[in-house]
């Protein structure tokens, strides 16, 4: 099973359409390419996109057709659920299934983690985590976990992050709670707060 | 000036105090008693919002001594709305403004009744606006000027500068002449080092040990302005000469970060005469009416002799008397810096770089500043800029790609071509898709590249006072406890709220130390050259004996850089390892050599992590020892990695995010903005790896590079260099720091390397530290 969050296809689209700047648009493109290589590496037979997948329902409906094509050849073969965010809370004309949530028990996998639940695996937040090392302070997209939940950092190429000691974060997270941070060999440590 | 008042263009050279803006005004005055006029006449510009308030206080005297019906006002960053509003319906007679605040009153549709009267524009202090983005974007605002009133005389007001016939061509429209006018320079200045009983230290930045000698200096004299390099150093210099001012004088603090009515104060009580003596930085290095300013302190070397010329004639109004200054180095290198720029300054070599042709990007922004006031033609939008004189060798093909850019992005992909920004109407003119996009365009307009700022207050229980700004940066070092300097008192970090930096007075003596980003100067390559000769007597007899004590000691603990040699050193300092090659090639060059030699060393996993660069040496610390630097020297190998390193680079993503934000690709940080949704803006980083990976050849790139050259010198200087050095490298493994080394340790402008290895090792060591002490073993 591959689990991702937070991909926000169709970026560039969606700022441009509300007067802003034009942005590479190549955001798409190189988010798919990682997710092709990732689903080659794992060979995973179910794959969960954790909402917000894409920028809004609009930057859904307007992929590019090579892209759309692009997503149903990685589709082929596997069971794909969208679960809905924030940013994309509509139905979405692509394969797979369309979930609010996705009760697994004993886990549920939605967008945004709820306050007082258990068993639970979520996005939306984009985690990060800054290490300060004797010579230098690094951030990178984190993991966050503890007994409760797991918080997944975004996947998609345009996405900034939160760190994991802002408020909304530490009041989730137990005081225990554990971080992933990212890189070549991910490492774990408490988590920053 | 009166009998050229009708020249299309004319250019002043003087120094300040000799009355030149009031020259500049002459004819406009003249203009103003014989005709009565309607609307706006005169456009002041000056680089300083201070220098316009400065200038208005100045121009009210003689105008209501003539008894003219004359209105007179400023329009900045600082004036209200509703002020704002009025003035473009009912503009005074002279208007006096900054580059920024004239590029978006030309960008409003009603930019030609604004201007529709005005017949003169003056152009303060233009030899500092010459040298940056903002004169680009200033000139290109003439051009706009031009063409709504194609009788308009320009009018530019320059210090002493090298080249004036340069400064001449950039302000005249092209190919309009332009009359060059000299004033009587003046005496020349009294520039000399102050003596101190103490001596300074090796390394160190805040000249702490000067602290009684300026003090008797304040004493010995009626009003003394005290510059420092960098905001920080200020504040530092500032707070410990207060810790000594037994007598209470009073003294005041000005920079850029304190804020505005703060700094309003300060500049009140010197026009009063007030203050015995001001700690500032270059905030107030610009044109402003100093009063009885007698004495002008220096603290830190000047690094350009010809900014140094120019602060110091400041300091006089009185013409014939010698301006008076005093260098003071803050540590032992800056006295050999001292001595060699006093000497430069004697001989009149007056030092600065030639500038190329108008960055694309300034270009950029006008063209969607152009469209946010209204349709345009692009054949006229390229004729008017090209009569810019920085964008006279524009080409049509250049020009059209930026007007596509601005238009669709100009990627290779095109996407989304519906949602286009600019679009050509049907007679061909070009419009904005959105109109409500101006007010957006509008926002984002300007060519100052601030780091992100907070505000800094007290905390609203004990008055919530604005004190200021830090960088966003320093603002995430800080938590609750830690003190730091901000507008000369120690203040203690309380928290973030709302985006702003909470604090309360705190009355602790040491402070952790504010970084506010430093400016950076880069001394000519003449002033490193005579340096260097400089070092290779045998002895100093016009250094201070602790000087010359401490060029000896650097002799026999290591050695002396020597013309025709490269000095390499090593040591082991705080857990890194340094490296530090003494080029004396000047700033960009060695810049450029740190770049490739970290580029070497990451290819020879000795994992750098930074490195900095002054005009005599670069300093490259990381993880590992370099136990032989002769192979990282080889001429043929970093030629063979030139090809792509420099696109990876922190400096190229730096030079990037500038670029991309003069020219609107990305959006300027706004506090709401920032408030709404810290994780939704990313990095800029992060598009410039994108286009590296997908469209290398975007003429954003093409900017960034160009830009990125400008600041380094291209392959055949280093390969000059290196080629005279040949094998003759000296490699020194020292026990610790050298003492030339260690002014290295606290320059300005570290450039960080992000190299992979590296980080991934300092990862590993510190989440292993905390899982141990967190009593957790590994997963």
């Amino acid at each position: 099973m591959l689990i991702v969050s937070d991909l926000h296809l169709g970026k560039t689209e969606r700022v441009l359409r509300r007067g802003g700047p034009a942005m590479p648009p190549y955001e798409t493109r190189d988010t798919l390419i990682r997710l092709e290589n990732d689903l080659q590496a794992s060979n995973a037979a179910t794959v969960i996109c954790l909402g917000d997948s894409f920028d809004d329902v609009e930057a859904a409906k307007t992929l590019p057709e090579a892209d759309r094509l692009w997503i149903s050849r990685l589709q082929a073969g596997r069971r794909w659920v969208w679960i809905e965010g924030n940013h994309d809370p509509g139905p979405i004309d692509l394969g797979g299934a369309h979930l609010a949530e996705l009760p697994l028990p004993p886990l549920t996998f939605r967008h945004i983690a709820q306050s007082g639940k258990s068993g639970e695996i979520s996005g939306h937040y984009h985690p990060k985590v800054r290490v300060k090392t004797r010579l230098r302070s690094i951030s990178r997209p984190s993991f966050l976990f503890d007994s409760d939940r797991v918080i997944l950092p975004a996947y998609g190429t345009y996405t900034g992050g939160l760190r994991s000691d802002d408020t909304a974060l530490a009041a989730l997270m137990r005081p225990e709670a554990m971080a992933i941070i990212t890189g070549q060999t991910p490492r774990q440590l408490p988590m920053p707060r | 000036m009166l009998a050229r008042a009708d020249d299309p263009c004319t250019l002043l050279i003087a120094p300040t105090g000799g009355g030149k803006t009031l020259a500049g005004f002459l004819p406009t005055l003249a203009d103003l008693a014989t005709m009565p006029h309607e609307g706006l006449h005169t456009l002041y510009v000056s680089p300083l919002k201070a220098l316009a308030a400065d200038i208005k206080r100045n121009l009210r005297a003689p105008v209501e001594e003539i008894g003219l019906d004359i209105r007179i006002e400023g329009r900045t960053g600082d004036t209200s709305q509703t002020v704002k509003k009025r003035q473009r319906v009912d503009p005074p007679h002279i208007l006096l403004t900054t580059p920024e605040s004239l590029a978006l009153l030309t960008s409003y549709e009603d930019a030609p009744r604004i201007f529709k009267g005005l017949k003169r524009v003056v152009v303060d202090e233009i030899h500092a606006l010459a040298e940056s983005k903002r004169g680009d974007q200033l000139f290109l605002a003439l051009a706009r000027l031009q063409s709504l009133r194609p009788g308009l005389k320009r009018v530019g007001l320059s210090a002493t500068v090298d080249h004036p016939e340069d400064i001449a061509k950039l302000l005249a429209r092209n190919p309009d002449p332009c009359e060059i006018l000299y004033a009587d320079p003046g005496p020349a200045p009294d520039i000399s080092m102050l003596e101190t009983e103490e001596a300074p230290p090796w390394l160190g930045g805040g000249a702490a040990y000067a602290i009684p000698a300026v003090l008797e200096q304040v004493k010995a004299h009626k009003t003394t302005l005290i510059f420092h390099n960098t905001r920080a150093q200020a504040e530092i210099f500032f707070h410990n000469l207060w810790l000594s001012n037994d007598e209470s004088l009073p003294i005041g603090i000005h920079h850029g970060s304190l804020d505005r009515a703060q700094r309003e104060k300060v500049e009140a009580a010197m026009v009063r005469g007030n203050l015995r003596a001001i700690v500032c930085t270059g905030s107030l290095d610009l044109g402003i009416d100093w009063g009885d300013v007698d004495l002008v302190i220096q603290v830190g070397a000047p690094k350009n002799v010809k900014r140094l010329v120019q602060r110091i004639g400041r300091a006089n109004h009185r013409y014939n008397a010698p301006s008076k200054a005093l260098l003071v180095p803050a540590n032992r290198w800056e006295v050999v810096e001292c001595v060699n720029a006093l000497k430069a300054v004697q001989e009149g070599d007056l030092d600065g770089d030639p500038r190329g042709s108008g960055p694309r990007d300034v270009l950029c922004q006008h063209i969607l500043l152009r469209a946010a006031s209204g349709p345009f033609d692009a054949d006229d939008l390229y004729a008017e800029m090209t009569s810019a004189g920085a964008y006279v060798d524009l080409t049509r093909d250049a020009f059209d790609t930026c007007l596509e850019f601005c238009a669709t992005g100009g990627y290779a992909l095109k996407a989304y071509d519906r949602w286009q920004r600019l679009q050509q109407r049907p007679d061909g003119q070009w419009q904005l898709r959105d109109p409500r996009a101006a007010a957006r365009l509008r926002m984002n307009a300007g060519t100052i590249q601030d780091s992100d700022t907070l505000k800094v207050q007290l905390k609203r229980n004990r008055g919530g006072k604005p004190l200021g700004e830090v960088e966003e940066a320093f603002a995430a070092t800080l938590s609750a406890g830690d003190t730091f300097l901000i507008g000369g008192q120690i203040v203690r970090y309380e928290g973030l709220r709302d985006m702003t930096v909470q604090v309360s007075r705190n009355a602790a003596r040491k402070p952790r130390v504010a970084v506010f980003s430093g400016t950076k100067f880069s001394t000519s390559t003449q002033l490193s050259q005579r340096t260097l000769r400089y070092l290779q007597a045998d002895s100093w007899p016009d250094l201070p004996a602790h000087t010359a004590d401490w060029l000896q000691l650097q002799r026999s603990m290591s050695r002396l850089p020597e013309p025709g040699r490269l000095l390499v050193e090593t040591f082991e300092r705080d857990g890194r390892q340094n490296m530090c090659v003494y080029g004396f090639a000047g700033r960009n060059a060695q810049q450029t050599l740190g770049l490739l030699l970290t580029k070497r060393m990451e290819d020879m996993d000795l994992a750098p992590m930074g490195f900095v660069s002054s005009d005599y040496a670069t300093l490259i610390w990381g993880l590992d020892e370099v136990v032989d630097p002769r192979p990282l020297f080889d001429l043929q190998t970093l030629k063979a990695g030139l090809d792509g390193w420099l696109a990876g680079n922190a400096l190229m993503k730096r030079t990037f995010r500038g670029a991309a934000t003069i020219a609107g690709l990305i959006e300027r940080n706004t506090p709401s903005a920032r408030k709404s949704g810290r994780q939704a803006t990313f990095s800029s980083d992060i598009l410039y790896d994108t286009l590296l990976k997908y469209d290398p050849d975007h003429v954003l790139m093409q900017i960034t590079r160009e830009e990125a050259l400008r600041g380094l010198v291209d392959f055949s200087r280093i390969e000059a260099l290196l080629e005279n050095v040949q094998d003759r490298i000296d490699h020194v493994t020292a026990p610790h720091v050298t003492p030339l080394a260690a002014p290295l340790l606290l320059e300005v402008g570290k450039v960080p390397v992000q190299s992979g290895s590296a980080e991934e090792r300092l990862i590993a060591e510190e989440t292993e530290a905390l899982m141990n002490e967190s009593g957790l073993t590994k997963v």
